[in-house]
């Protein structure tokens, strides 16, 4: 049996939904795949997202909000027994079949994206059963960062971070590198005192590089930009 | 490149308490650099046959690939990577079309896959390239990080928000993959490189480790044990099953020695000055 929603107001049922699809809705207007006709409750109010045995919740930025257990969400991972609230409207999360602690089954592939927001419509499958061709990460869609220099004689001298490892500093006084991830750019110490960014000692760990972040090496300041697409 | 006397490299792989085989593969070789982890999936004995592929094709293709490279440590400039980081990756890809192809055609194969991660040692640096949720972490100077991100359901959901990564710790989405080898004909390995310092001690792993055993854990082992890694990856396996011992346990840990530059002067220092 699939985990459902039961739908009450005042402690009265007024139905029973089960999660029986990947996306389900829920709001004011009638496309919703659960609707709660009430001026509280916005049109499109929140998403149910149900991927195998697991429910997730998404407030859709709903003019009063989502609640879990009397506590406001944007996104939760439902848990048997938890009460949902919008408005005046309750709505309970019943799944018995929830993977337990103990539950290791063996690993299975799925496809990439199914813990997207929107146009989820990706379909489980398992390693025996593959069909549909995985989302190809794309390259190249990682976006180019640069550094400008703003301090010393080199002021104002850019450079590109096209490579996927760059060293910068004085060898004997301070050096760092910048990598760059499928999470972005990232600047990690690797001699003399640890770089600063914003003012802070970044410490051993690599360190995620963000729009317009300053950094201090070797006694130079240089700013880190996002570029635009790199193609 | 040969980093033989630079980096120490051991292994060990476990089956664990709960499974009846073992369906891990690692090797290494330090005559070229290279550390390879797969941890298979699929029915019957498919899983460990998709993970010995993956680990002997990445071998063997990275092994072909050096022999035509005429320098350590030379970057593509289209790219931005290192040309030992496009044989990487084109390693992974081969290896993952040569187990797809099996998959397909060999019945008892059939839906067989596995995750994959490497490491590349040269030039004073290292290529890291995975596909799937087994790991790289780095142990610097009391500084234990993972490198790699996942490619799970479980990382999707921190990454959009439904969880915390303290939350995700007691999730049940454990075991799904969004990434793996020898589902499709493609698959795009994640490639990053990195700097290497002496005294970096990498750890690759199965997520039996990782399921079984917290990162802090994993950190304060390794610390304990630093001066034998043969002790550390006996400890966290030893660990992991008095855990539970749930999934197949694998280890893979290399430690940089001494600096490895392909010329005479560190790679750093011949790549620093740009703006000084």
């Amino acid at each position: 049996m699939p985990a459902s929603l039961i739908l009450s107001l005042n402690s009265s049922v007024l139905g029973e939904f089960p999660l029986n699809e990947e996306r389900i809705t829920l709001g004011r207007k009638p496309e919703n795949d659960i609707q709660v006709d009430n001026l509280a409750v916005s049109g499109q109010h929140a998403a149910i997202i149900t991927i195998l045995s697991d429910s997730f919740l998404e407030d859709l930025d709903s003019t009063n909000g989502t609640f879990v257990n009397g506590r406001l969400v944007k996104k939760h991972a439902l848990k048997n027994g938890d009460t949902i609230s919008i408005g005046k409207h309750e709505l309970k999360y019943v799944n018995d079949e929830a993977s337990t602690e103990d539950n290791f089954e063996k690993t299975m592939v799925i496809r990439p994206g199914m813990a997207g927001h929107a146009a989820a419509a990706a379909k489980v499958h398992t390693a025996a059963a593959s069909g549909k061709p995985f989302e190809a990460a794309v390259e190249g869609a990682l976006p180019l960062g640069k550094i400008q220099v703003l301090s010393g004689p080199g002021a104002g001298k850019e450079l590109e971070l096209r490579k996927a490892l760059i060293t910068l500093g004085r060898p004997g006084v301070q050096v760092a590198v910048i990598t760059r991830r499928p999470q972005g750019y990232f600047i990690t110490h690797v001699e003399g005192s640890q770089p600063i960014v914003n003012g802070q000692s970044i410490g051993a760990q690599a360190h995620s590089l963000k729009d317009h972040d300053v950094v201090e090496l070797a006694g130079v300041k240089m700013e880190f930009f996002v570029m635009g697409s790199s193609s | 490149m040969n980093v033989d006397g630079k980096l120490e490299v051991t292994g060990l792989s476990d089956v664990g308490r709960k499974r009846s085989h073992n369906e891990d593969s690692i090797a290494s070789d330090t005559g070229i650099g290279l550390t390879v982890l797969a941890d298979g999936m699929g029915g019957y004995r498919a899983g460990e046959v998709a993970s010995a592929m993956a680990v002997n094709a990445i071998m063997e293709e990275v092994r072909d690939g050096l022999k035509l490279l005429k320098k350590h440590g030379d970057v593509d400039e289209e790219s931005g990577f290192a040309r030992e980081s496009l044989l990487v990756r084109e390693a992974v890809m081969r290896a993952n079309e040569t187990i797809h192809k099996a998959a397909i055609s060999q019945p008892q194969c059939q839906g067989m896959g596995t995750t994959v991660v490497t490491a590349m040692f040269y030039d004073d640096r290292m290529t890291i390239a995975h596909v799937g949720d087994s790991r790289l972490y780095r142990l610097r100077s009391n500084n234990f990080e993972q490198i790699t991100v996942d490619h799970s359901l479980l990382q999707e959901l921190i990454d959009k928000g439904f969880y915390t990564p303290e939350e995700a710790k007691h999730s049940l989405n454990k075991n799904l993959v969004t990434r793996a080898m020898g589902i499709e004909g493609t698959v795009v390995p994640d490639v990053v490189e990195e700097a290497v310092l002496p005294g970096d001690i990498y750890l690759l792993c199965s997520d039996g480790l990782t399921d079984m055993v917290e990162d802090e854990e994993i950190h304060l082992t390794l610390e304990k044990n630093s001066n034998n890694l043969d002790d550390v990856a006996a400890e966290l396996v030893r660990i992991a099953n008095e855990n539970g011992g749930k999934d197949n346990i694998s280890v893979l840990l290399a430690r940089a020695l001494k600096p490895f530059p392909s010329s005479k002067r560190s790679w750093f220092s011949r790549f620093y000055d740009w703006f000084s």
